[in-house]
C-alpha cells in the first residue's frame, strides 16, 4: 500500500499558494472550475517557449522536430492515462469543443428528424446546448433522464428512454454541481444494447479518479486539461478509432488535410484530421507534464484522499443547522464537489464574505441552469476539492460560513 | 473591504425592503434578470398628472446587494419628474449605497446595477426615446451576465 497523500507536501509544488489574498492565505476551493498548476507544468511551458518554440508537423529543422516530438509525446501520455491508442486522442481547446466535435461531425451526418438523443438533467450546458443545436438542424428529439431527491439518475426512466431506441446517449461521468458519480459503465452497456452511440463528459472525473475508456467501453469521452492541473486551453476528445475514421472533419484548415486541390481535399490520418490549424502546442506539452505529475502521485491515492476529505467536509458542514447540501449521501457515488446553500443567504453574498477570508468558492448556476430549476433554486454555493486541499481548508471554510451567519444574523 | 459592505444599512434595506410590491395601474413596468446572482426584478412606476413619480415599487428575488440597491433606488426616485429619471446616473445610485468608497468588486457592482438597468430600459421605452449607442453598450456591458 502506498502511504496516504499529504496535501501540505503537495501544496509546496504549487507556487500560487505562497500568495496572500487580502493578507490571508489562499484557500482555493473552486477546483471544479479550474485547478491550480504545479511548478512542473509551468516549467514545461516555459521550457518550450524558451528553448524549442516552433510550429509542429511541418518544419524540417531541429526546433520544429523537437516541438513535434514533445507534442506527440504528450498525446501518448494522455492516451496511456485513459488507456486509449494515440490515434484515438484528439486535442481540442477544451471539453466543450470536444463535445461539439462529436455533436457536429457525428451528429449532423448520422441523425435525422424523429431520431432521439438521451441526456440527463444534471448535464453541464456544454453537453446540452450542442445537442440542442443538432436538434435544431436535424429535428432530433432530446430526452433527459431525470434525477431523484438525492441527485441520482432514475434508473427506471433510463430504461424507459432506452426502450425508445435513441441514437445517442450522452451523459456526464460526474456532475459538476451534485458531485454524483454516474455508473457510466452500466449505462454505456445498456445504451449499446439498443444500438446507441455513447458519449461521456468526463471533465469532472478524469482529473479525480482512474478512468479507463476500454473498461467503460464508451464511444467518445471528453475532458479538459485545465481541470487536471494542466494549462487552460487544451481539451481532449477520445473516440473509438473506427468511428473517428468514418467521421467528417469538424474544422477545416491546415494540418487536417493530406492533399488539397482547387476542387477538393483529402483528409489527414487520425487524429490530425480533427486538429485543424496550429494547436496550442505549449499547452499540450504542459498537459503532458500535468499527467506526469498526477501519475507520480497516483490516481487511486488522489481519489482516496478526496473521499476522506469529502467525508470530513460533509461532517463539518452538518454542524450548521441551516445549511443544505445537495447531492448523494453515499460517498461511493460522490466526488469531491459539494454544493450547498446556507439559510436564505444568497450564494453570491456568501461568496463575497468568504472571499474576504481568502476563500475561493463558486457561487451561481454552475453552467447547469436546468439542474438549478430542478433543485428549485436560482443558484448554489459550491466548494470543490483537489489533491492539495486539506482538512485545514475545510476548517477555514467553516469559520467563513460562521462569519457569514453572524453578519446575516441567521 | 467587501464585508464592510454588509453593514447594518444595507442589511436593513435587504431584510425590510422599502416600496416592495407591485402597482397594477403603473404607467411604467419592466422585468429584468441577471443570471449571475439569480436576480430577477420587476419595477413599477406610477406617474401623477404632473408626470412626477407618484409611486414606485419593485419586487423580485436576488442577493442582498441587488435587493438593497433596488430598495434604496425607489426611495431616491420618488417625486422626481419622469424626464429627470433619464439623468439619474449610476454614480448617484452607487454613491447612495456607498459602494465606491467600500471598493466592492466589479462582479458584485453588476448586482447593484441591475435595478438601474431596469429603470433605464423602462424609462426610455416609456418616453419612446432611443438610448445612445454608448449608453446602451455600457448598460449591457456593466450589467453583463455570467458566462456559461
Amino acid at each position: 500500500m502506498f502511504p496516504n497523500l499529504d496535501p501540505e507536501i503537495v501544496k509546496q509544488d504549487f507556487p500560487i499558494f505562497k500568495r496572500k489574498v487580502y493578507g490571508k492565505p489562499l484557500t482555493y476551493l473552486d477546483n471544479a472550475a479550474t485547478t491550480q498548476k504545479p511548478r512542473q507544468v509551468v516549467d514545461a511551458i516555459r521550457e518550450f517557449y524558451q528553448s524549442y518554440n516552433a510550429n509542429i508537423h511541418r518544419g524540417v529543422y531541429r526546433l520544429s522536430i523537437e516541438a513535434t516530438e514533445a507534442f506527440e509525446n504528450s498525446r501518448a501520455k494522455v492516451a496511456k492515462f485513459i488507456n486509449a491508442k494515440d490515434s484515438e486522442v484528439v486535442f481540442t481547446k477544451n471539453a466543450t469543443e470536444a463535445l461539439n466535435l462529436v455533436a457536429y461531425s457525428w451528429g449532423l451526418s448520422n441523425l435525422k428528424e424523429g431520431d432521439r438523443i438521451v441526456l440527463t438533467e444534471m448535464e453541464h450546458h456544454s453537453n446540452i446546448v450542442p445537442w440542442q443545436l443538432v436538434s435544431k438542424y436535424t429535428g432530433v428529439v432530446v430526452d433527459y433522464i431525470p434525477i431523484d431527491e438525492e441527485g441520482l439518475l432514475v434508473c427506471e426512466e433510463l430504461d424507459r428512454l432506452l426502450s425508445l431506441e435513441p441514437k445517442v446517449v450522452s451523459i456526464t461521468h460526474v456532475s459538476n454541481v451534485l458531485g454524483t458519480i454516474n455508473d457510466v459503465k452500466e449505462i454505456v452497456a445498456k445504451a449499446h444494447k439498443v444500438g446507441a452511440l455513447t458519449v461521456v463528459d468526463a471533465a469532472q472525473s478524469v482529473p479525480h479518479m482512474h478512468v479507463d475508456v476500454k473498461e467503460l467501453d464508451c464511444d467518445f469521452l471528453a475532458f479538459s486539461g485545465h481541470k487536471a492541473l494542466g494549462p487552460l486551453g487544451v481539451g481532449v476528445l477520445y473516440g473509438k478509432r473506427d468511428l473517428l475514421k468514418e467521421m467528417s472533419p469538424f474544422l477545416g484548415g491546415g494540418d487536417m488535410i493530406s492533399r488539397v486541390w482547387l476542387s477538393g481535399a483529402e483528409w489527414n490520418e487520425l487524429p490530425w484530421k480533427f486538429e485543424a490549424g496550429t494547436s496550442s502546442v505549449a499547452d499540450v506539452i504542459g498537459l503532458g507534464a500535468a499527467i506526469d505529475y498526477l501519475n507520480s502521485i497516483g490516481m487511486s491515492r488522489i481519489r482516496s484522499h478526496e473521499v476522506k476529505l469529502t467525508m470530513y467536509a460533509l461532517r463539518r458542514l452538518s454542524e450548521l443547522k441551516d445549511l443544505k447540501v445537495y447531492g448523494p449521501k453515499n460517498l461511493d457515488k460522490r466526488s469531491a464537489v459539494i454544493s450547498f446553500n446556507l439559510s436564505n443567504i444568497h450564494p453570491h453574498d456568501l461568496a463575497t464574505i468568504l472571499d474576504e477570508e481568502g476563500i475561493a468558492i463558486r457561487a451561481g448556476h454552475h453552467c447547469a441552469m436546468p439542474l438549478m430549476t430542478k433543485l428549485g433554486v436560482a443558484a448554489t454555493a459550491r466548494a470543490s476539492f483537489y489533491l492539495y486541499n486539506s482538512e485545514n481548508d475545510v476548517d477555514i471554510l467553516m469559520e467563513g460560513l460562521n462569519k457569514a451567519g453572524r453578519i446575516f444574523k441567521i | 473591504m467587501s464585508s464592510d459592505f454588509y453593514r447594518d444599512m444595507i442589511l436593513d434595506y435587504y431584510r425590510n425592503p422599502r416600496n416592495y410590491g407591485s402597482i397594477d395601474d403603473a404607467e411604467i413596468k419592466v422585468h429584468e434578470s441577471n443570471p449571475l446572482c439569480g436576480d430577477d426584478i420587476e419595477l413599477y412606476i406610477k406617474l401623477d398628472k404632473d408626470r412626477e413619480v407618484e409611486d414606485i415599487k419593485f419586487k423580485g428575488r436576488g442577493c442582498a446587494i441587488s435587493i438593497a440597491s433596488a430598495s434604496l433606488m425607489t426611495e431616491l426616485l420618488k417625486g422626481k419628474k419622469v424626464d429627470e429619471l433619464l439623468f439619474f446616473t449610476k454614480k448617484d445610485l452607487l454613491d447612495a449605497l456607498g459602494i465606491e468608497t467600500l471598493g466592492l468588486n466589479p462582479v458584485r457592482i453588476k448586482c447593484a446595477l441591475l435595478p438601474y438597468k431596469a429603470l433605464k430600459i423602462a424609462v426610455y421605452n416609456h418616453l419612446g426615446k432611443e438610448m445612445s449607442e454608448e449608453e446602451a453598450h455600457l448598460l449591457d456591458y456593466e450589467g453583463g451576465v455570467e458566462q456559461g
